[in-house]
């Protein structure tokens, strides 16, 4: 692994590997379906459910119809308060305003709150190329850091990880980064995290800079908000001088009361917890109360251009609570690593090929990753309908056709001209029904030798129903 | 540079939402709370979710309080406390502990991670979600104070500071003080998707709910 | 009265005895049935591979074969779903674009008279016994645009219960999908054998002789996964449990 994922393969080839890696497929199956029963229950305990989605849903659409005003609205609010607005077109600009901002604090190391934008733009990378070091303290992400590995995931980024390969990990590797793992380290769960605590808590201590990212930015109050279980938001958030917090465009709220959905829905359809343990909320910033300078980056990176899209802007309304990956039946095979982006799952597989355009292998693969089963739209607490959107991004891949893509329009359509000619298709039929006796079980080719693979084809009827119609009805 | 990425990006939302059909203001069908209106069953509520979150919850009478939490620091073994600006002194009348006190040379990090325990009020508490809301006033401290000592005893003045849902917290909450939103102790699930208490923030996370009888 | 039957495209070629079936259940219960001869297919494998305009013909054709008919009922709950949830999306795509109303229109005509055989029986007819005898061990697969697209939810199993000699045995993690998913299973056929193996897995768990399900693309798929197999079970759709009587069992 190398931590990047860069030049990875199209889904169905990665996704092969990975469904045939049965500690993978035990690892993902047995977290995915922990979190799906568990949300289940914390959802179920909300009589009106359905009515805070469909507000989450609303609150996000009228905001991205409205994103220019709010997002000026922050800005003049965050300013107020005391903070510092940039704008970052694109990952590259984003990473430069973040390591000029360290470089003149003159430190050398930040410490890190999870955060998927700063992962999206490959900040900890483009930070090491400038000589800073950039520390994650979100356990799971602490345990990719440390394995050199990559996230599967948007809330448990080591799902792919059981506890004797994190023991492994944690055992040979904390020495390298700092404080090492105790002598005599088992796998028990709270003994690894005690290990985290003790490995992280000299680095909290010291650390003279925070980079973050945010969940809800309000645009009335220039609140931003942090949910997270652990704490180490906490410490990334309160006992650094300054804080720095890369934030997607997408992320603003317009008001405060609008916290009162999210706060409900955010937590039950990600950890299916009532309320996350810890919630830090702040306002530029506040005399003799954690960092005294705080920065915000406001992060476009393909964000417009999503937006421009009709019909796949709704994927910018997600909260990233990750609710379409645990019951997602392709991601659970898959993982999430076959997805070749930071978002895996249902939501990467409409999201990416938004944000990165669908020119790469990969990119162009992603919207096929999904028998479109539509358990990720069910969940989705703000109800993006993945699948609708799945479709549409397979019209453009379709319409562009890439490779692969001109045969098959050429197939859909000389299968289309049959079937709007009910005689050539009743021709056809009978063809394949006389000559029966002639099929084999397994076919050669390009999409039959696919189907054959595991499963026999179907035993063609004796005559198509046409015919029976024909005989017996007219 | 900066000013410029401001402007193109302001244009290009303006520019993907140029033939966008209008959007009406987003309906608020959902309830203002799902908990009781009685305020008994409601701190029942309250104590039920806390403690269903691994926090530890007692109730006390304000006569009560001093003792009990002399000795709940006395049950963690906790030597030395870190106290807020604010708090009531009678709260820590009867421990023993060393009293710090964070006021006209704060404690620093590393002095917060040598001291035991923590003990503070709070703004609020939601019921339904087992909540307590800390916003920095009296009493109450700067954020760190509640975060590095791996004991924090939080007292709730059941009466005034019970609220049902997060939809009645909200309006009694000031945006422009940091805010800090706890639910039961540090945790994680990060491990295979158990949960795993304690991790960064304190460990133990004592509730004192304090009644009038 | 006047009801029309869409066979639909799978049915009419690979399946016929489903299509049969659902004529001799109807014909039973007292409706007359019409097969409309235009009809083929309602585009759903185009659709959904990313080839929406070359859908277009399709439903206007539907549009034209279906046309007078009070109810167009079909024993496939992915072709209804089809037509509900996407055909007034090709219509309004299409009128965007300036391609005309004719898509749009088909939609609005269709969406309101278009039924899944369930939903026919339990809500048109108000049947849920209808006379069926079925003397085997069945267990049932709700496919996943019946189960959420539609929201069949009880229907089937309501049908079932009062199916004479059935016993229903519950499949574990019904509602996950089988990995069927149109083009899906050759697109990503080593994720979508998975999932199928995953299913057939619960699926034989339960001892059932006969994994029944309202769909059969979904049976194509896990059918020609339990013969590849030699699994003892056999996929039998809804339709041709429920046509099954102690006068005319199912052969």
């Amino acid at each position: 692994m190398s931590g990047t994922f860069v030049g990875m393969p199209a889904f169905p080839k990665a996704a092969h590997d990975a469904v045939r890696d049965t500690t993978l497929r035990a690892n993902l199956r047995h977290a995915t379906h922990t979190i799906r029963d568990k949300r289940a229950v914390a959802v179920a305990e909300l009589a009106d459910w359905a009515a805070l989605r469909e507000a989450g849903r609303q609150i996000k659409d009228r905001t991205l119809h409205h994103l220019d005003a709010y997002l000026v609205q922050l800005e003049e609010a965050v300013t107020a308060a005391g903070g510092t607005v940039h704008w970052a077109s694109d990952a590259a600009e984003a990473n430069r305003i973040v390591a000029d901002l360290v470089k003149a604090t003159g430190e050398t190391e930040v410490v890190k709150v999870k955060s998927m934008a700063t992962q999206e733009i490959g900040l900890n990378e483009a930070l090491e190329a400038e000589g800073i070091r950039a520390y994650e303290t979100d356990l799971a992400e602490l345990i990719v850091q440390l394995g050199e590995d990559r996230p599967s995931h948007i809330l448990v980024p080591a799902i792919h990880r059981n506890r004797g390969e994190i023991r492994d990990i944690f055992a040979s590797e904390m020495g390298e980064w700092g404080r090492p793992a105790p002598d005599g380290l088992t796998d028990r769960p709270a003994e690894l995290a005690e290990a985290a605590r003790l490995h992280l808590r000299e680095k909290f201590l010291r650390a003279k800079v925070g980079v973050s990212g945010a969940n809800f930015m309000v645009a009335e109050t220039g609140t931003l908000v942090v949910v997270e279980s652990e704490g180490n938001g906490r410490m990334c958030l309160t006992l650094p001088e300054t804080l720095i917090s890369v934030v997607g465009i997408e992320k603003v709220v317009p008001t405060w009361r609008d916290l009162e959905v999210f706060l409900q829905t955010l937590p039950r359809s990600s950890t299916a917890e009532r309320m996350n343990p810890y919630t830090s909320m702040w306002t530029g910033t506040t005399d003799a109360d954690g960092p005294t300078a705080f920065h915000l980056v406001l992060l476009d990176n393909g964000r417009t251009d999503t937006l421009a899209d009709e019909v796949g802007r709704q994927a910018l309304r997600c909260i990233r609570c990750s609710a379409c990956l645990n019951v997602c039946p392709v991601y659970e095979r898959a993982g999430g690593h076959a997805y070749g982006s930071v978002y895996p799952g249902p939501i990467g597989a409409i999201l990416t090929p938004q944000l990165r355009g669908t020119r790469s292998e990969l990119d162009a693969s992603l919207p096929y990753a999904s028998s479109l089963c539509g358990a990720c739209y069910d969940v989705c607490p703000v109800a993006i309908d993945i699948p609708e959107v799945l479709v549409h991004l397979r019209e453009k891949v379709a319409e562009r056709g890439g490779p692969g893509h001109r045969l098959e329009k050429a197939a859909v359509k000389a299968a289309a001209w049959v079937l709007d000619h009910p005689a050539a298709l009743a021709a056809g039929e009978r063809l394949a029904s006389r000559t029966r006796a002639l099929h084999p079980k397994r076919l050669p080719g390009p999409g039959a030798s696919q189907w054959t693979e595991s499963r026999d084809l179907p035993e063609m009827p004796a005559e198509p129903f046409r015919d029976w119609w024909k005989r017996n009805r007219t | 540079m900066s000013q410029t990425s401001r402007d193109r990006i302001l244009g290009r939302v303006r520019r993907a939402l140029a033939e966008a059909p209008a959007v009406r203001e987003p309906a608020r069908a959902y309830l203002t709370a799902h908990a009781p209106d009685d305020p008994a069953a409601l701190l029942d509520l309250l104590h039920e979710n806390l403690a269903d979150y691994r926090a530890r919850v007692h109730r006390a009478t304000e006569g009560e309080l001093p003792a009990l939490v002399a000795e709940l620091l006395d049950r963690h073994g906790a030597a030395t406390v870190a106290v807020p600006p604010g708090l009531p002194p009678a709260w820590l009348s009867a421990t023993t502990a060393e009293q710090r006190h964070d006021e006209d040379t704060p404690l620093t990090p590393h002095d917060l991670d040598g001291t035991d325990a923590v003990v503070t009020g709070c703004a609020l508490a939601i019921a339904e979600t087992g909540t307590l809301v800390l916003d920095g006033g009296p009493g109450q401290g700067r954020r760190a104070l509640t975060l590095v000592p791996d004991l924090h005893i939080c007292v709730v003045r059941a009466a005034e500071q019970t609220v049902a849902s997060v939809p009645l917290a909200l309006p009694r909450l000031d945006p422009t003080r940091p805010l800090t939103w706890i639910s039961g102790p540090s945790a994680t699930s990060d491990i295979e998707l158990d949960r795993v208490e304690g991790v960064h923030g304190p460990r133990t996370l004592q509730v004192v709910l304090v009644t009038d009888a | 009265m006047r009801v029309a039957l869409f066979a639909t495209c799978v049915n009419d070629a690979v399946h016929p005895a489903t299509a049969v079936a659902t004529v001799r259940l109807l014909e039973r219960l007292g409706v007359t049935v019409d097969f409309p001869a235009a009809q083929t297919c309602c585009g759903q494998p185009q659709y959904n591979t990313g080839y929406r305009r070359e859908t277009e013909p399709l439903v206007r054709r539907m549009a034209r074969a279906f046309e007078g008919y009070d109810h167009v009922v079909t024993p496939s709950g992915s072709c209804v779903a089809m037509v509900r949830d996407n055909y007034p999306r090709i219509g309004r795509k299409a009128q965007a674009e300036g391609r005309g109303d004719a898509p749009a229109e088909a939609a609005s005509s269709l969406v309101p008279r278009t039924y899944e055989l369930t939903e026919f029986l339990v809500d048109v007819l108000e049947v849920t016994d209808v006379g069926a005898y079925f003397p085997h061990r069945v267990t049932y697969h709700p496919s996943c645009h019946g189960l959420r697209v539609l929201g069949l939810g009880e229907r089937p199993r309501r049908l079932l219960e009062a199916v004479k000699g059935l016993e229903l045995v519950e499949l574990p993690g019904a509602e996950e999908c089988c990995g069927f998913g149109g083009t899906f299973a050759v697109k990503n056929p080593d994720v979508s054998a998975a999932m199928g193996a995953d299913k057939l897995r619960n699926s034989l768990s339960t001892g059932a002789e006969f994994l029944c399900g309202a769909d059969n693309s979904c049976l194509m798929h896990l059918g020609g996964m339990l013969r590849r197999q030699d699994a003892p079970q056999r996929v039998l759709h809804l339709a041709e449990i429920l046509a099954s009587t102690e006068e005319e069992p199912f052969a």
